[in-house]
């Protein structure tokens, strides 16, 4: 789950990492009153959970609070990589002198936490990262023993922090160690950490991502979940704990476990179709989590044909075909079903669906075969 | 000799008493697993599986009575890392995990615990091992399996499912079928399972199921072109999917291109490997030995 800044930089705040003064807006004159108060130049930035959000316009520098207002109304409502922008963080411009990329996730390779820092933080990190790789400075951190004092100041001397700042970088780093293993996170960065000309540390930018799989020790965030970004598809699959996501072609893929999903996906495009979305029921599913899954590909109106590959292990091909004919039930539709159906109560299965009339097929390349040729009919 | 496991394989499965543990150990005990216990805290003296197989309190006791050289875990998400540790504490060399959904920072404790001690750790996110027809230590269909001289290593469950059943209409058999886990931290990569079967003599030739994200298939293809002198095939799932969400730019900066179907199959058959366009395309790419 992918924290919004103003959340992160709410979490930031609570265990003393420096952010720059402010408040959410979701209004323009919210956006006035906040500028008054801060009494200065202020920046605007929409939030969206989207990359890039500086360079599509969503971050704007205001001097005053008529300008905040007129500059509100303009972001608010308008669309950033197509998600709409319902709030806006104002906060006090900061003076920068230098601009530090700093942030820490999970190392699968050695199985750490790893540290990456870079004294030329800012939107083009990846860019410096891939043409100046000696730029980024990593330390990997041991699970036991948590993040060392020295392996802190190692990092600022790295990347060459004043020395008159290392006491507040390393309480910064600790801060941010603790945020991350705290809130069960896979991602915490700083993106710019700046050093103003004041001479202080402080956290432009926040992002977190938390690790789905720990939710349940962490109440307090599924609160924050900002479900405004989904789609009715979305909203449903999470319901029904699938694992979705929509894709631009035209033949709709049911499938169960993640690996599979993907071969079946590929196989379509080396057929010469294009798959409308990743679908994974997982194992074990019930008929009605079939009948939701195929629910959500029928509401998608870019489905021409759907391509449902059940591999039974723990999944039994009797529930898939039950929620399967359940569906058909409920929906009258004429979008062609091409089904492969193999493994745990197979037999079953099939007899289940014998009287429906399906497109039935015996291997994937025969499905996926089928499948294609009908989208390309059906879109001709 | 197929490798991890096999005939003399002493299994204990720990959440034997679960709806998921207790029917898998039903079908691995009629496949011909050696089941010698089973652990769940509180119902220690019972027996199951048709009075076949005693249950224990703690693993330490079940390996005490029984001498369990390896173990099967089902025990659910929040509670198997623990299982895992203890199985490790007991002193068990082998520990397969099934579960899915363990949070990453227990697992990165729990592997930077076993990593010291002389365990091997299997998953967890795993669909087990098989071995025909010797053994069965987790959910793999024995159906889709026959003995051969195939080696099987692979980061997905069904997709596994799918290649082995590719292979068995095709008559071919497998040594031993590994599948490693599909979570971010897992006990053991590509590379140690392609060591043992290099090592292995029934094995003649492998395959190898990646998938997109993280560098696993890569550092194989660098393992494979300098210590394999056996065959290998390869498949990675992804090819079709979109760029993976991204993780912020730290996972940007560390994958730094690599992680992509593309850049995987690459390295692979930069490395020797013939790569499939698709699962059953496998059983066509084998060398015929």
């Amino acid at each position: 789950m992918r924290l919004h800044e103003y959340q992160s930089k709410d979490i930031f705040s609570n265990y003393q990492i420096p952010i720059p003064r402010g408040r959410l807006a979701s209004t323009p004159e919210e956006a006035k009153l906040i500028t008054e108060e801060i009494n200065g130049p202020v920046v605007l930035k929409a939030q969206v959970l989207v990359g890039g959000r500086g360079k599509a316009g969503g971050i704007r520098l205001v001097k005053s609070p008529d300008e905040a207002e007129d500059v509100a109304s303009k972001i608010l409502g308008e669309r950033i990589k197509d998600i709409p922008v319902r709030r806006l963080l104002i906060e006090e411009a900061v003076s920068i002198q230098q601009e530090i990329y700093f942030g820490m996730t999970v190392d699968r390779e050695k199985g750490e936490t790893l540290l990456i820092a870079s004294a030329e933080g800012g939107v083009d990190i990846e860019e410096i990262a891939r043409l100046s790789p000696e730029k980024i400075f990593r330390v990997n951190i041991n699970p036991l023993l948590g993040l060392r004092d020295f392996q802190a100041r190692n990092l600022a001397t790295d990347i060459e922090i004043p020395r008159e700042l290392w006491r507040s970088f390393i309480a910064l780093s600790r801060s941010l160690y603790n945020v991350y293993t705290d809130l069960d996170a896979t991602l915490a960065e700083i993106n710019p950490l700046v050093i103003t000309t004041g001479k202080r540390l402080v956290a432009l930018d926040g992002k977190i991502i938390i690790d789905d799989n720990a939710l349940f020790r962490h109440p307090e965030l599924l609160d924050r979940r900002d479900i405004t970004i989904e789609s009715p598809q979305e909203s449903e699959a999470r319901k029904f704990c699938l694992s979705y996501i929509k894709l631009d072609g035209n033949i709709g893929c049911l499938v169960n476990g993640a690996g599979l999903a993907m071969a079946t996906m590929d196989i379509i495009q080396h057929k010469g179709g294009q798959p409308a979305n990743f679908l994974d029921i997982g194992g074990g599913a019930s008929s009605e989590k079939v009948a939701a899954a195929l629910r959500i590909m029928l509401t998608d109106k870019q489905v021409k044909t759907i391509l449902i590959n059940i591999f039974g292990g723990i999944t039994r091909c009797d529930e898939v075909a039950l929620g399967i004919q359940q569906t058909l039930a409920d929906f009258d539709t004429n979008i062609p079903f091409v089904i492969r159906l193999v493994g745990t109560n197979e037999a079953e299965g099939k007899q289940i669906l014998a009287d429906s009339n399906l497109i039935t097929a015996d291997s994937l390349e025969e499905a996926a075969e089928k499948a294609v040729s009908l989208s390309q009919e059906l879109s001709a | 000799m197929s490798i991890l496991i096999d005939s003399e394989t002493r299994l204990m499965i720990q959440g034997i008493t679960g709806n998921e543990g207790n029917f898998h150990a039903g079908q691995m005990l009629s496949y011909g697993t050696n089941i010698v216990a089973g652990v769940t805290p509180g119902k220690g003296g019972d027996w199951v599986l048709g009075g076949k197989v005693p249950v224990f309190d703690s693993v330490k006791t079940a390996v005490e009575m029984t001498g369990a050289n390896a173990t099967v875990i089902f025990v659910p998400s929040r509670f198997a890392a623990d299982a895992v540790l203890e199985a490790a504490d007991a002193g068990i060399p082998l520990i397969v995990c099934i579960t899915e959904g363990i949070p990453v920072k227990e697992m990165l404790r729990v592997k930077a615990v076993i990593d010291r001690q002389n365990v091997m750790l299997i998953g967890p996110n795993s669909p087990g091992i098989i071995a025909p027809p010797y053994a069965k230590v987790g959910i793999i269909p024995s159906t889709i399996t026959q003995k051969g001289s195939v080696g099987i290593v692979s980061r997905s469950g069904t997709l596994t499912y799918e290649v082995m059943y590719a292979l068995k209409q095709a008559g071919i058999g497998t040594s031993t079928c590994v599948g490693i886990g599909g979570d971010p931290i897992i006990g053991n990569n590509f590379r140690n399972i392609l060591s043992h079967f290099e090592g292995d003599p029934q094995t003649d030739k492998v395959i190898l199921i990646g998938e997109i994200g993280g560098q696993d298939e890569e550092r194989a293809a660098a393992f494979i072109s300098e210590h394999m002198t056996k065959p290998v095939i390869g498949f990675i799932a992804g090819q079709a999917a979109p760029p993976n969400k991204r993780m912020g730019h730290a996972g940007a900066i560390i994958e730094g291109g690599v992680g992509t179907a593309e850049s995987k199959i690459k390295a692979l058959k930069n490395a020797g490997v013939q790569v499939a366009n698709y699962p059953e395309e496998i059983p066509d790419l084998l060398p015929k030995i």
